[in-house]
């Protein structure tokens, strides 16, 4: 799973208001190369929580972004690629997401998180 | 019993390993899966301004129609209930990335990030309870209500659906609308019963010009045309002479008659061709023992 994907994902468990970001508990980490393409990113740098990006970031062991972002920084190609590796390459392959709000762990395996919900949940 | 994959089991048992692997050795699947996300992609009328676009595809099973997604550079997220077809996905090595999930249990997406939906094939499996603690109702306003918030504004949904009658389709489309999308159906090849296949056109927002439902293939006879096997032999028009009508009346028109044989015949004679004299014998009928 992408950090791209992180982003997008949020708990739905029943009577959660803030299910978002997801706690990222990593047991192995890999990296995958994609093609660059600055037009996405751009695209992109509007939909995404940037501090939940930073964080699950440097939780996965890269620490090359910056603290705060704005969209004049997507001159820079250095920012650029920085980004683009944050976003696409790095993938969680085992480990868990945890939702901040009830602490209810959802496993990754091969990369595919479970959020199947318990029935109590939904 | 009923071909109906949603009539035999829960979709999470229904595709367990064997059927899976269908989804890798089968040709055909393979084809016609290619085939729906084409047509799905189409109507989705994205944007053509070379920008890829985050796609969700809902029930991307062993991720066929994420590899369409993928080839014209979108980038996309998968959601599926059954462990077996995502390992295959896994195997297939997609680009995309891939969830676990149940959608009538509602996306776990954030608000207006998505730009824009794609399912093929499985927005029916809702209509089913599959265990005590399902609702159908339920379940669909759950997995719309979530879609509607994570797309964008202004974006499409695009569901191939096969509805198993017309209350699940009126049932389906309800929900759609209670959750705020406008669109309808589109139905392509309607007079076919295997080329028949429905598409749920939704957008996100209220309606305008952008939003109206583009038409469906085959619907009136010109589109017709670009199937070949069906579009020669219906254009021929087939006479049906009814056998009760009085013997009399049928004969006559038979033949065209002394006046008109005398004025091709003059006409021949004008152009300097050989044609026999007029004689009382012209144009006579000849006896039947000839």
């Amino acid at each position: 799973m992408r950090l791209l994907t992180h982003n997008m994902l949020a708990s739905n468990i029943k009577g959660v208001t803030n299910g978002f970001p997801l706690r990222i508990e990593v047991e192995k980490a890999i990296e995958k190369q994609v093609d660059f393409n600055p037009e996405f990113l751009k695209n992109m740098f509007t939909k995404i929580h940037w501090k939940a990006l930073v964080d699950a970031s440097r939780i996965m062991g890269f620490a090359e972004l910056p603290e705060e972002a704005d969209s004049s920084m997507l001159e820079s190609d250095d920012f650029l690629r920085n980004f683009h590796h944050a976003l696409l390459e790095l993938h969680l392959e085992e480990g868990a997401l945890v939702c901040p709000e009830t602490g209810r762990r959802f496993p990754v395996n091969k990369g595919i998180p479970n959020m199947l919900l318990h029935e109590d949940e939904v | 019993m009923s071909s109906r994959p949603e009539l035999q089991a829960p979709p999470e048992i229904f595709y367990d390993d064997a059927e899976a692997r269908k989804y890798t050795s089968s040709s055909r699947i393979i084809q016609i899966q290619g085939k729906l996300t084409k047509r799905a992609l189409e109507l989705l009328a994205l944007p053509d301004d070379g920008v890829p676009k985050l796609l969700l595809d809902i029930g991307c099973g062993s991720g066929l129609s994420g590899e369409k997604l993928s080839k014209k550079g979108h980038q996309w997220i998968g959601l599926d209930i059954s462990q077996s077809m995502l390992d295959v996905a896994l195997e297939r090595e997609v680009e995309g990335d891939l969830l676990l999930g149940d959608m009538g249990q509602g996306l776990g997406l954030r608000d207006g990030v998505i730009d824009g939906a794609i399912s093929i094939s499985a927005v029916q499996w809702l209509c089913n309870a599959d265990k005590s603690s399902h609702e159908p109702r339920l379940r669909l306003k759950a997995f719309f209500g979530s879609l509607y918030r994570c797309l964008s504004r202004g974006a499409r949904a695009v569901f191939q659906v096969y509805p198993e009658n017309i209350d699940q389709r009126v049932l389906i489309l309800n929900y759609a609308m209670r959750s705020g999308f406008s669109g309808g159906v589109v139905v392509d090849f309607p007079h076919s019963s295997k080329k028949r296949k429905e598409y749920l056109v939704l957008t996100c927002g209220p309606p305008s010009i952008n939003t109206s439902v583009p038409e469906g293939k085959g619907e009136d006879e010109e589109s017709c045309s670009d199937d070949e096997t069906s579009g020669d032999e219906e254009r021929q028009t087939v006479s049906i002479s009814d056998r009760h009508r009085p013997r009399k009346k049928q004969k006559t028109n038979r033949g065209k008659g002394r006046e008109w044989i005398l004025k091709k015949k003059e006409q021949m004679r004008r152009k300097g061709n050989v044609v026999p004299p007029d004689t009382k014998y012209t144009a006579r009928k000849r006896k039947a023992r000839f």
